[in-house]
C-alpha cells in the first residue's frame, strides 16, 4: 500500500506557567491510502491533540516541538498559514464531535457547502451547487433540495453529523479525521454513521482516522489500531489482534474493563487509579504507577515501541 | 441466573420496594400569554404546547434488584427518575413506596422516604457544591436527617462511609474541584450512601466517565447493592452497562414503556421491534459491523406524539392498527411484558 501520510517522532507541547506540558510524547504512525486507522484512549491521553496537529490546529499555549509530519510529498509542520488553508478542507478534512458547534447556525446548509467549496475549488455558484447536492444525496439525506436552504437548528443531530461528512468530502480528500464523531448521537443513529463512514471510505477511497474512546466502535470501523496512553502510544497493530489478543497491560486492562456478555453481575475488573496528569509524568513507563507488573526497570527507562513476535508494535519492557 | 430472574420476578409482584401506577408527566413549555396566541382560521385562539416526556409508565422494583431503564435522549427515562423521586411532580399516576403512596404527600411528610430514596446525578462536576468542602457535604444530610446524632457520630458515619467508597476520610478538607471525575462521582455515591439509604436513582453515574474508571464505579455500586442489600433504578443508554449490572431492564420510547423483561430474556430474546433495533445497533467488540436493523427516520418530538403506537413511524411492521390504536403493555410469555399490536397478534 503507499503511505498517504507518516508521523514520525511528533511531540506536541503546551507552554504553561508551570513548564511544558507534554500532550503528545515522540508519536510514530503511517497511514496507507485508503487505510483505517483507529485512535484510541482515554481522556487526556492526546488522541485529539494527535488529530488536530495533523492540520496544524494547535493554537497557542500550544505548539509542534519537534518531529514531521508528511502528507504525500507534503511536510505538513513546515508550510506557511495560507498553504495549510489549502491542505485543510482540500487534502485533509477533519470532523468534530458536536455538529452543532461545528455548522455555523445563521448560516443556511447551502450556504456553507457552497461557500467551503468556492473558497477551495474556485468553481461557479451553479457548479457549486450540483456539487453540493451531490454530496448531500452521497451521504443518503433525502430531498437535498430543500436541506440547502434549510438551517442547522432545523435538523437532528444525525441530520447535522451527515452534512458535516457531505462537507467534508465535497473537495475529495484523501484523509478524513473523525474526532468522536458519534459519541454525541444515541446508539441507532451511531450504528447509521459508521455505516456511512465506512461506505465513503470505500467509494470514494478516503483514508480515515478515527478518534474515540470507544474500543467496540473502532473495532467494527478500522482496520489498525493505535492506542495511546498519556501522550504516547503504547500498542499499535491489526485491530482484530490488539481487540482480541492485546499484549500491553494497559490494552488489556481497557478491554477486561469492558461489560462482557459472559461475566454478567460479576465484578469487572478494574485499572487501578487515574492516568497521571500530563504535567507529572511519572518517570519511566507511565503507566508503571498502575501496572501489577511493575519492576524497577520499569520505574526508570521509557519503553520503546518495539515490534513483539506477534507482529503488533507494543511499548513494554515485559510484554513479548 | 434463570432462578434468581424467576425468584425476582415472583417477589415483585408480592411486595415491590417502589411501583409508579400510570405515571403521566408532561411539561408545559407554552411560554407566557404572547407566545400562545395562534391564528386559527379567522380565530383568535390560545395555543397550549405540552411536551408529553413520560407518557402512563407503570412498573414495579422489587427489594434488592436493579431496574435499568434504557432509551436514547429524549425518550423521559430522566423524568421518569425525577418523578419516582418527587423531584417533579406527576401530573396523573401514583408513586407507591412500600405500598404507601408518595406522590401527594407534602415535604414535611415525605422526610422520611427520603432518607430512604437518594439519588446519584450523572455530572460529578455539577452535582457537588463547589464551595463546600467534601466533609461539609457528606456531613450534610446526615445532619439534616438525624439531628439526634451527636457531631462525633456524624463525623464517624462519614467516615466509614467514606472508607466504604475508596475516599480516603483524610481527604474530607478538601474542595470537590481537587479531585478527578471519578473520585467525585465516588463522593456523589458516598453522599448517597451516609442516611439509611435504601432504594437509589442513578441517573447515568458513569456516562461522564472514562473507560476504566467505569470499571470501578460501577464495581462500586454492585459491591455497595451487595452490602445493604440496596434497590437500585438505573438510568443509562448504554446497553453493554447495562446488561451487565441489571435484574429486569425497561426500554422506553417517546415517554412509553415498549418492553420490559428480566436482562437475560431481554437481550437474547427481545420482541419489541425497536428493543431489537436498538440491541442490534450495539458496537460488539472485534465483530465485524453485522447488518443491523436499520430504523428510517427521526424519533419525533415529544411535543406532537405520533397518533396510535408511537414506534410506528420508524417501524418495519407497522400496519393500519398501529397507526391508529396505542397498543396496551400486555405480558408476553411468563417474565415479559410489551406494548405492541404485532407481538399481541403474533404477527412479529
Amino acid at each position: 500500500m503507499d503511505t498517504l501520510l507518516s508521523v514520525e517522532n511528533l511531540t506536541v507541547k503546551f507552554r504553561l506557567r508551570q513548564g511544558d506540558l507534554t500532550a503528545v510524547d515522540n508519536v510514530s504512525f503511517t497511514l496507507g491510502r485508503g487505510e483505517r486507522l483507529g485512535l484510541v484512549g482515554e481522556s487526556g491521553a492526546g488522541k485529539s491533540v494527535t488529530g488536530f496537529s495533523l492540520i496544524n490546529l494547535i493554537s497557542k499555549p500550544g505548539f509542534i516541538d519537534s518531529g514531521s509530519i508528511r502528507f504525500e510529498d507534503i511536510e505538513i509542520t513546515r508550510l506557511s498559514d495560507t498553504a495549510m488553508r489549502k491542505v485543510r478542507g482540500e487534502k485533509i478534512s477533519m470532523i468534530f464531535q458536536d455538529p452543532m458547534m461545528t455548522l455555523n447556525p445563521v448560516l443556511t446548509i447551502g450556504t456553507q457547502m457552497i461557500e467551503t467549496l468556492r473558497a477551495h475549488v474556485g468553481c461557479s455558484r451553479r457548479q457549486a451547487e450540483a456539487i453540493a447536492l451531490e454530496n448531500i444525496r452521497k451521504v443518503h439525506i433525502p430531498s437535498p433540495e430543500k436541506r440547502l436552504k434549510q438551517y442547522p437548528h432545523e435538523m437532528s443531530g444525525g441530520m447535522r453529523q451527515r452534512i458535516v461528512i457531505a462537507i467534508a468530502l465535497m473537495a475529495s480528500p484523501g484523509l478524513i479525521i473523525a474526532d468522536e464523531p458519534t459519541t454525541a448521537l444515541d446508539v441507532t443513529i451511531q450504528a447509521e454513521i459508521m455505516d456511512l463512514l465506512l461506505e465513503l471510505c470505500a467509494t470514494e477511497g478516503v483514508g480515515l482516522i478515527l478518534i474515540t474512546h470507544d474500543l467496540a466502535v473502532v473495532s467494527q470501523v478500522t482496520q489498525r489500531i493505535a492506542v495511546m496512553y498519556a501522550g504516547r502510544i503504547v500498542e499499535t497493530g491489526d485491530t482484530q489482534q490488539i481487540v482480541h489478543r492485546p499484549k500491553h497491560p494497559y490494552t488489556q486492562g481497557l478491554l477486561a474493563a469492558l461489560p462482557q456478555h459472559s461475566n454478567r453481575q460479576n465484578r469487572l475488573n478494574q485499572i487501578p487509579g487515574v492516568m497521571p496528569s500530563l504535567i507529572k509524568i511519572p518517570p519511566g513507563c507511565s503507566f508503571h504507577e498502575r501496572c501489577d507488573l511493575c519492576q524497577d526497570l520499569c520505574r526508570e527507562q521509557i519503553p520503546q515501541l518495539n515490534e513483539k513476535s506477534s507482529g503488533a508494535h507494543v511499548a513494554c519492557h515485559l510484554a513479548e | 441466573m434463570d432462578t434468581t430472574h424467576a425468584h425476582n420476578a415472583a417477589a415483585s409482584s408480592a411486595t415491590p420496594l417502589l411501583e409508579t401506577v400510570n405515571l403521566v408527566k408532561h411539561f408545559d413549555i407554552s411560554g407566557g400569554l404572547l407566545d400562545r396566541i395562534q391564528w386559527r382560521g379567522s380565530n383568535l385562539e390560545f395555543a397550549r404546547t405540552v411536551v408529553r416526556a413520560v407518557n402512563n409508565v407503570s412498573l414495579s422494583i422489587a427489594k434488592g434488584e436493579t431496574l435499568s431503564v434504557v432509551g436514547e435522549s429524549g425518550c423521559g427515562k430522566s423524568t421518569l427518575a425525577r418523578t419516582v423521586l418527587g423531584l417533579y411532580p406527576p401530573q396523573s399516576g401514583q408513586v407507591l413506596y412500600r405500598g404507601e403512596r408518595i406522590d401527594n404527600l407534602s415535604p414535611q411528610q415525605m422526610l422520611p422516604y427520603r432518607t430512604k430514596m437518594q439519588m446519584v446525578f450523572q455530572d460529578p462536576y455539577a452535582s457537588l457544591n463547589p464551595r463546600m468542602k467534601v466533609r461539609e457535604i457528606l456531613e450534610e444530610p446526615v445532619r439534616f436527617h438525624h439531628k439526634e446524632k451527636s457531631r462525633s457520630e456524624v463525623k464517624d458515619r462519614v467516615a466509614e462511609v467514606m472508607k466504604q467508597v475508596g475516599v480516603c476520610p483524610d481527604w474530607g478538607e478538601r474542595y470537590p474541584h481537587e479531585f478527578s471525575g471519578g473520585q467525585r462521582q465516588r463522593i456523589s455515591i458516598a453522599r448517597a450512601l451516609v442516611v439509611d439509604t435504601e432504594f437509589i436513582v442513578a441517573d447515568e453515574p458513569i456516562s461522564a466517565l472514562d473507560v476504566s474508571i467505569q470499571a470501578q464505579i460501577l464495581n462500586l455500586l454492585m459491591d455497595a447493592q451487595e452490602q445493604r442489600s440496596l434497590t437500585y433504578l438505573f438510568i443509562s443508554h448504554d446497553l453493554s452497562v447495562v446488561e451487565h449490572i441489571s435484574t429486569r431492564v425497561a426500554v422506553m420510547y417517546l415517554g412509553f414503556l415498549c418492553e420490559l423483561a428480566p436482562t437475560e430474556e431481554l437481550f437474547t430474546n427481545p420482541r419489541h421491534p425497536y428493543t431489537q433495533a436498538l440491541l442490534s445497533a450495539i458496537p460488539q467488540l472485534g465483530a465485524p459491523s453485522q447488518d443491523h436493523i436499520r430504523l428510517s427516520g427521526d424519533v419525533p418530538t415529544p411535543i406532537n406524539l405520533p397518533p396510535g403506537c408511537v414506534f410506528h413511524g420508524r417501524c418495519p411492521h407497522a400496519d393500519k392498527r398501529c397507526r391508529r390504536e396505542i397498543p396496551a403493555f400486555l405480558a408476553s410469555g411468563d417474565t415479559t411484558l410489551v406494548a405492541c399490536h404485532g407481538v399481541e397478534e403474533g404477527r412479529i
